[in-house]
This record gives C-alpha cells, sequence and structure tokens, in this order.
C-alpha cells in the first residue's frame, strides 16, 4: 500500500505536466464557445469563466449570437460557399492523382521515373511561388472571383502529395493480383475500377480528409483568386474579414469562428483514424 | 506479365498527362515566370537585373520581417519537435494517453483563421481600469499584475505571442509522427537498460532519441516547410502590425496593396531558395527507400 502511495507520489510531476499541456490546449477553445452563447452585454462586461460562478443559470446564455453571425453578418452564405468551394476540390484532384499514380506504380513507360521524382520535388514548392503568374491568366479568362478558377487551383496544389501517397500505397498492393487479372484478359481500366481502387480505400479516405481541411481551411488561396467578392468568400475569408471590422465584438467573432470549424471537427473526430495513417504514410515513410 | 505492364498501347499516357498538365500549368510554369518576374524591376517589366532582390535584403521592413521569419523557423521548429517528442513519450507512459492525444491535436482540425480568431481573444488586452475578458490577462490581474498588450509588445512578446498559436496547432502533428516511431522501440530494449541502472533521463538521450533520429528529422523537416510559409496567423492577428511582419505576409503587401510584382516575386523566389535544401533532403531520401523497395 505505502509502496503505491510513494509511487503515485513520484509520478505526480508527470501527471501535473500532462495535464497542464492539456490545459493550456483546450482552455483557448472552451472560452470560445463559451462567450459564443453568452450575450453581448456579459462577453463585453466579464470574463468568460465568470459564468462558472452560476453554472447552471441557463439564462446566462443565448443563441442570439449565432443568429446574427448566420444571417447578417453573412456566415450562412459562406458556409454554403465553402461547401461548394471543398467537395469539388476535394473530388476532381482524388480522381486525377489516382489515375496517374496507377500509371506511375504498375505501368511501365520511358520517362516514368523521372517524371515521378518531378512530383516528389514538387512537393514543397511554396503556393507563393506559383500566385501572381497564375493570377494573371486568371485575370485574362475572367477566372478570378469564379468558383471554377479556386477548384483547379486547389487541384493543381493538392496533386503532388496525393499522387505520391496513392502511388506508394498503390505499390505496395500484391503483384499476384495484377498477374491474376492479365491472364484474366482485363484490361488496364477495368483492372483499376475493379482492383486498384476498392482495394485503396483507405488511402482514398486519408488523401480527401487531408485535402478536404486543407481546403477547407484555407485562406490565402480564397484571397489571392476570389479577391474581395463577398458574394463566392468561403468562411475562412469572412471571419478573417469580420475579425477586421468587428473589432472587439467577440461574441460575434467567436460565434462566427466556431461556425465556421463545425464541420472540420466533426469529420476529424469521424474520420480520425484515416486522418493519422495518412499523416503517417507521408511523413514516416515519406 | 511485363508485356502487359509495358503493353504495345501507349494508353499509360492516357492516365498520366491530365495530372501532368496541371502540374505544368499551376506548378512548374508560374514557378518559372515569377523567378523572370522576380528580374524585372518593382512592378516586373522588363529586366533590372537583382534590383528587387537588392530591396528584399536591405529594405528595412523586409530586414524585420527576415528576422521575424528567423525567430519563427527557430522557435517554432524547436518548440513543435520538443514539445511532441516529449508528450509522445511521456503520453505512453499514463493511462489517459488516448484522450490527451486528442486534445492535443484537435487543433489540426481546424483552420488557422480560426486559430488566430481564438488567441486573438485570448491574447485581447483591455486597460486595467476594466475588467479583463482576455483569458491571459484576466490570469495576469488575478495574480496582481498589470494588463499586458501581447500582440503589441514588441519584438518579443508579440512575436513569441504568435509563434506558440503556431505551436498550438501544429504539435499535435509533431506527437502522432513521433508517437508512433516510439511505440515501434521494443520496449525489452529499455527494460534491460533500467535494470542496468540507467536513470529515465540516460534511457532516453542514449537510446530513444538515437533511434528516432530519422524521424525527428522528416519532422523538423515538415515544421520546417510549414513555417517558412507562415502566413494566416499573422494577417489574422495583427496583419504585420506592430513589428510581427513575416515574410509570406509581406509578399501578399507587396503584390495586393502596392502591386509591386517584381518585388513580390522576388520574396516568392526566396522562400523557395530557403526551401530547396528541404527539396534534396527529400528527394534523397526518396531515391534510399527506392532502393529498398
Amino acid at each position: 500500500m505505502s509502496q503505491k502511495i510513494v509511487r503515485a507520489l513520484t509520478r505526480s510531476p508527470l501527471h501535473i505536466a500532462i495535464i497542464a499541456i492539456c490545459l493550456v490546449w483546450m482552455l483557448p477553445s472552451v472560452g470560445m464557445l463559451i462567450s459564443s452563447f453568452r450575450p453581448a452585454v456579459d462577453v463585453a462586461s466579464t470574463g468568460w469563466w465568470s459564468v462558472f460562478q452560476t453554472p447552471f443559470k441557463f439564462t446566462q446564455f443565448t443563441l442570439a449570437n449565432y443568429a446574427e453571425v448566420i444571417t447578417d453578418q453573412g456566415m450562412g452564405h459562406a458556409f454554403v460557399n465553402s461547401l461548394y468551394i471543398t467537395i469539388p476540390a476535394t473530388v476532381i484532384p482524388i480522381l486525377i492523382a489516382a489515375f496517374a499514380a496507377y500509371a506511375f506504380a504498375w505501368m511501365k513507360f520511358r520517362g516514368r521515373n523521372i517524371l515521378f521524382i518531378v512530383v516528389v520535388g514538387l512537393l514543397v514548392v511554396p503556393l507563393q511561388m506559383t500566385l501572381i503568374p497564375i493570377l494573371r491568366i486568371y485575370n485574362r479568362l475572367g477566372l478570378s472571383g469564379s468558383f471554377l478558377g479556386i477548384w483547379l487551383a486547389h487541384t493543381g496544389y493538392g496533386l503532388p502529395f496525393a499522387i505520391y501517397l496513392f502511388r506508394n500505397y498503390f505499390g505496395g498492393l500484391p503483384r499476384d493480383l495484377f498477374e491474376s487479372a492479365f491472364i484474366d484478359g482485363a484490361s488496364r481500366l477495368k483492372v483499376f475500377f475493379k482492383i486498384v481502387l476498392p482495394l485503396s480505400v483507405p488511402a482514398i479516405a486519408s488523401i480527401a480528409i487531408f485535402q478536404f481541411l486543407w481546403v477547407w481551411n484555407d485562406l490565402l488561396v480564397a484571397l489571392i483568386y476570389l479577391g474581395g467578392t463577398a458574394d463566392v468568400a468561403p468562411m475562412t475569408l469572412q471571419v478573417s474579414n469580420l475579425a477586421g471590422y468587428l473589432g472587439q465584438d467577440w461574441h460575434l467573432l467567436t460565434a462566427a469562428a466556431f461556425v465556421s470549424m463545425a464541420l472540420p471537427l466533426a469529420v476529424f473526430f469521424a474520420l480520425q483514424r484515416f486522418f493519422v495513417r495518412g499523416i503517417l504514410a507521408g511523413s514516416v515513410k515519406g | 506479365m511485363e508485356v502487359w505492364l509495358s503493353k504495345r498501347s501507349f494508353s499509360h499516357w492516357l492516365y498520366v498527362v491530365p495530372a501532368l498538365v496541371i502540374l505544368a500549368f499551376f506548378l512548374v510554369y508560374p514557378a518559372v515566370h515569377t523567378i523572370i518576374l522576380s528580374l524585372g524591376d518593382k512592378t516586373g517589366e522588363g529586366f533590372a537585373g537583382f534590383s528587387n532582390y537588392r530591396f528584399v535584403f536591405t529594405n528595412r521592413t523586409m530586414q524585420s520581417a527576415l528576422r521575424n521569419n528567423l525567430l519563427w523557423v527557430v522557435v517554432f521548429t524547436a518548440g513543435t519537435v520538443g514539445l511532441g517528442l516529449a508528450m509522445a513519450v511521456l503520453l505512453d507512459r499514463v493511462k489517459y494517453e488516448r484522450i490527451a492525444k486528442a486534445i492535443i491535436f484537435l487543433p489540426m482540425a481546424v483552420s488557422f483563421v480560426g486559430s488566430g480568431v481564438i488567441w486573438k481573444f485570448v491574447y485581447s488586452f483591455r486597460p486595467a481600469t476594466v475588467a479583463q475578458t482576455g483569458l491571459l490577462n484576466g490570469i495576469v490581474v488575478a495574480l496582481g499584475g498589470q494588463p499586458i498588450g501581447w500582440l503589441i509588445e514588441r519584438p518579443w512578446i508579440n512575436n513569441f505571442a504568435l509563434i506558440f498559436v503556431g505551436v498550438w496547432i501544429w504539435t499535435g502533428f509533431c506527437m502522432v509522427v513521433l508517437s508512433a516511431t516510439y511505440k515501434g522501440i521494443p520496449k525489452s530494449l529499455l527494460e534491460s537498460a533500467r535494470l542496468d541502472g540507467a536513470t529515465e533521463w540516460q534511457v532516453f538521450w542514449r537510446i530513444t532519441f538515437p533511434l528516432m533520429r530519422s524521424t525527428i528529422a522528416v519532422a523538423a523537416t515538415m515544421m520546417l516547410i510549414t513555417v517558412l510559409k507562415i502566413f494566416d496567423i499573422v494577417y489574422v492577428m495583427t496583419n504585420g502590425n506592430y513589428g510581427t511582419e513575416v515574410i509570406a505576409n509581406r509578399m501578399y503587401k507587396e503584390m495586393f496593396q502596392f502591386k509591386n510584382f517584381g518585388r513580390a516575386s522576388a520574396i516568392a523566389v526566396v522562400l523557395l531558395l530557403a526551401i530547396i535544401p528541404v527539396m534534396i533532403f527529400n528527394l534523397k531520401k526518396f531515391r534510399e527507400q527506392e532502393a529498398i523497395r
């Protein structure tokens, strides 16, 4: 018994350190969430932690902030825009990358290795290198401020990583499968749809989550190619605008920020397994 | 089989060409064009040698952005990798590992913009005569201190305040990567060292750390790539005011506020040059892996 106590005591610094870090990681978000449900007057006059003095007084909470940011402050419209940007900008690169990765992994052709090395090199090219020339072309073609323009741009920026991850995954599929398909006389396209894709669901899920979160959370690409057009602005853009002109209206800013986080958080919780797997495949091996 | 793989047909091109066209259009061509623009005058017209690069390295605001970015590189990379490693090793010893990991990893799902708002609120600052609503100043005042303008006090407090937001977002990523490697180390190895009388500290530095070195290098390079391009946090929280400018932020301003496309291009090229060692490191590692395949 006393041994147990000694053990617990010697280990207590460990627990204290871990719990302290967890608190630092959690409290800012907790503060945001609580403030988003408090009336404007309260948020402006007292700290959010003061709700704990009367934790069961439910009248101190309100949904008014959410109602206002979703309608008057345009977050509802921005939510639809974010969806409209993110879904195609996730599906298109996955399709294109999967086809290319299939060829890189299982077909032999001249230039294959050098082309793939170029893809690996492109993985780290900063997007800043591409903004000005593409914006100029977009302006000439009338693509700036359009959804099509931003779908294509996200496709371009997402491709290297998607091709890289897919190619590693496809390359690891057992060779026998391809051999027996060949003996059965299956075409390349048939093998792709009947063997490669069904076996690669985990890889597809990983990349889908990555690309989804990356596009949904992106600010820079939207800022550059969508300009200031409020009609097409996604939530990140809208929140950063609000942060600029609402200044100290924390009851609204916190509600707007939470609206912009709700969907990625849900996706993240539902599919965390695939997300972690993607990170490991892309970094430890990569 | 080999015949099938390298069929007489050319259909493999149908699979790769769409990707290659998009990569060429969105990455390769613009990169080359940006290099050309950077050699023009400040708006990118004509040819003016290295005048834009001279601007990048001699202009005072640019120099402060470069300095800040260097601070980001050192503190952010050390912070995320160091804390991620500590968490990977320490959390392995507690029963609530899963929940603690989820808490630390969670900010990865949230946008930099959202995190920026969350932390701007934590750092918010009001005169000492009224109640503080920001968490940090709330604590400072409760402990009897004077409220601090966390995002205003230059150059150390505000830059560290911003960098910490980055660390808060990315530590979870490093933790996950490093934890996977740590769990791969045979526990018997560590046990036998402990039985031989090694302290935990010795076990870590003599056994764990050397075995994890290559993963630590990978995590550090990923953080390096991330931090060099850091933009959103600064854009949302201070917009580069009070001496918190970073390179990517400067580039955005040169581009959109001043229409100095030549200067903006030179800034982008400097970013690329800083990343090239990482690119070479990646390619080398890729080659090694292919040799094993």
